[in-house]
């Protein structure tokens, strides 16, 4: 069932080049995505995560390997068609939230749809408005970035990552700047998110966290050493339901 | 991304940083107000010598004796006579574009009345001078007739300054005889006040006498200093020069191959060269304004690469949820235009209102074009492309994975 697979990586490569020597980031990872996934890519740092990442976010192209994203060849991309393969396919959660300053949450949500000039303005709004709404922020639209909290900051982004409705979101980190209490909450809206049909990629060096997906590819040294579905996948909202509650919090 | 988002953008980004985005704009604020008030009094005082010039009659035509070889040495227009009655009388004959012609004699001298005494001008004319080719009205009296120019009547005519210093206590000249030198005039007229002229001269500070009297009684010549003709309109005033110039080499009996030893200067002339000085003028000022320009141009290149560089974590998220290059390129761009349009906008008004208070405390004429305005905001927009170009370019190359990670 291949039209059933988001991602495709066979034997991807990257190479950098730093000065005269060259260092290896990725020595050949395979391994697909099917829909409605959730995945956590793990891994210590310098095990190839991030570049891992930037490949399938496709802000990086490999040197050697395929890599299909919902079919497309990303290798054969220019900087330009890539661009418009980021707003079409993919919805970014960054671990910083990445929100512009300044702009209240609507506009924040708009910015991914003021790219594609397929989309009217009154569509732009309607459609960030229930993105907005999806992650229960719907009476936050008006609010700067500074005038919310960490986790409903992190529920703005993930608003914007929604809203161009992709085939993908992509995780980076995005429980990492919050405190425990707030990233359950986080990892069950996308745990809901994920059991309304989406399919995540979630980067994270958390093993709590990769209890949540129902998948965990493990990296080191740049290639795969693990990659096996979770025998015991935890509900984040049960988690949630039973850490204890603290006056002072 | 469409020009209106693209708009909005730029209009939040620099709504982000009001006082930083002001102070930007102040550099071209500057550049255009000055651009726009030097122009205007450049523009002003040129139109201001034109109005004295035509006030002064422009198509007065004046014929003066050239500088003539004599023996070698190039001789200075003063020391030459070559301009006699015959030249007037061949024009007043044979130039039908001239409405009027008249001999003019000049000389310094001492007029006397009783125990005062002053020195000044005296201007030998016929009797078409005041009438049509100065066209200056009598305050009093009557003005010399061709009898009076025939027989060299000893009478004048005396301009205000005369008056003010010969008659001191006010008493009426009109009838009373003066001395200019040692000719006794008896005062016929006075002239009404000229004032001073575009030159700075002290127009009526002079006494008009009939030319022949000027000539024989006080010069002892036969020659003639200057010619003034007046051409019938001011269009016709070229063809007339021409003609003035076709007559008086028939006239000196020239050969075509000798030069003309009389000059033939037309009021036209004189305006024109009026008119190309204060053009310089304007010119000077507008490239000094320019050059403000310039360093408002260069004050927006430099905070919009400070922009960039502060927000590079900005143009990384852009670039990941699908802005192009040419997306963040035009964003930049667009910014940076509006900080000049915007300037260019509030610099026209400053201008515009500085041009007028100029002409309100220190009353000096200034005329607002519309084409310095156009041109203001013409260059407002080409120094906003320009120097926005290499920021926005800067950005808009960014890695976006650099970008990202950008602190």
């Amino acid at each position: 069932m291949s039209e059933n697979k988001i991602l495709e990586l066979k034997d991807i490569r990257r190479e950098f080049r730093m000065g005269s020597e060259i260092v290896r980031a990725l020595k050949g990872v395979s391994f697909d995505v099917k829909a409605g996934e959730f995945l956590t890519i793990m891994g210590s740092s310098g095990s190839g995560k991030t570049t891992l990442l930037n490949t399938l976010g496709c802000l990086d192209k490999p040197t050697e390997g395929t890599y299909l994203l919902d079919g497309v060849d990303v290798r054969k991309l220019g900087r330009n068609e890539l661009a418009k393969l980021r707003n079409h396919k993919i919805g970014f959660v960054f671990q910083a939230y990445n929100l512009l300053p300044r702009t209240s949450a609507l506009e924040n949500v708009e910015l991914p749809l003021m790219y594609n000039p397929k989309i009217s303005a009154k569509e732009r709004k309607e459609r960030a408005i229930r993105s907005l709404e999806a992650v229960n922020l719907g009476d936050r639209l008006g609010h700067m970035p500074n005038q919310l909290s960490g986790g409903q900051q992190q529920r703005v982004a993930i608003a914007r990552a929604l809203v161009n409705e992709p085939v993908m979101i992509l995780a980076d980190e995005a429980t990492g700047n919050l405190d425990s209490r707030t990233s359950f909450s986080i990892m069950a809206l996308i745990q809901d998110l994920n059991a309304q049909g989406k399919t995540i990629v979630f980067v994270t060096h958390e093993p709590d966290i990769a209890s949540f997906s129902n998948r965990t590819v493990m990296l080191k040294d740049g290639k795969v050493i693990k990659d096996s579905p979770n025998e015991n996948r935890r509900s984040a909202r049960d988690v949630l339901a039973s850490l204890p509650t603290t006056e002072d919090y | 991304m469409s020009f209106i988002n693209l708009f909005r953008i730029a209009l939040k980004a620099l709504q982000r940083n009001k006082l930083r985005a002001f102070l930007t704009m102040l550099g071209i604020i500057i550049g255009v107000a000055s651009v726009i008030s030097m122009v205007a009094i450049g523009q002003g005082s040129k139109q201001s010598i034109q109005k004295q010039l035509s006030g002064m009659g422009s198509n007065m035509i004046i014929i003066r004796p050239n500088s003539n070889v004599s023996a070698g040495a190039r001789l200075d227009a003063t020391t030459v006579q070559t301009l006699t009655m015959d030249d007037v009388k061949a024009l007043q004959r044979e130039a039908p574009h001239l409405s009027a012609v008249t001999p003019v004699m000049t000389t310094k001298g001492q007029a006397i009345y009783g125990n005062n005494n002053w020195s000044t001008t005296i201007t030998g004319v016929n009797t078409q001078y005041l009438d049509i080719i100065r066209q200056w009205a009598l305050q009093d009296g009557v003005e010399f007739t061709d009898r009076d120019v025939q027989g060299a009547a000893k009478v004048c005519i005396l301009g205000q300054t005369v008056i003010t210093n010969l008659f001191p206590n006010g008493d009426n000249p009109v009838g009373k005889y003066i001395r200019f030198g040692k000719v006794p005039l008896l005062v016929i007229g006075t002239l009404t006040a000229k004032g001073e002229s575009a030159f700075g001269q002290d127009q009526d500070d002079v006494i008009l006498a009939p030319y022949t009297t000027v000539q024989e009684r006080i010069l002892s010549t036969i020659y003639l200093q200057n010619i003034y003709a007046s051409a019938v309109d001011e269009a016709s005033t070229t063809a007339a020069s021409d003609e003035v110039s076709k007559i008086m080499r028939v006239s000196h009996r020239l050969k075509p191959t000798d030069d003309d030893d009389f000059a033939v200067r037309t009021m036209q002339e004189l305006i024109n060269t009026f008119s190309s000085t204060s053009q310089l003028l304007t010119v000077l000022l507008a490239v000094i304004s320019g050059i403000s320009l310039l360093v408002g141009g260069i004050g927006i290149m430099n905070i919009m690469y400070v922009s960039v560089t502060e927000r590079t974590k900005e143009i990384g998220l852009r670039m990941s949820i699908g802005a192009r290059g040419v997306d963040i390129l035009l964003q930049f761009l667009t910014e940076a235009v509006l900080i000049s349009i915007t300037g260019g906008i509030i610099g026209v008004l400053l201008g515009i209102t500085s041009a007028r208070l100029v002409t309100y405390f220190l009353s000096w004429p200034t005329l607002v074009t519309e084409s310095s305005i156009l041109l203001s905001f013409l260059v407002c927009f080409i120094t906003g492309v320009f120097f926005g170009y290499y920021p926005a370019q800067a950005a808009s190359r960014l890695d976006p994975i650099e970008a990202l990670r950008y602190e």
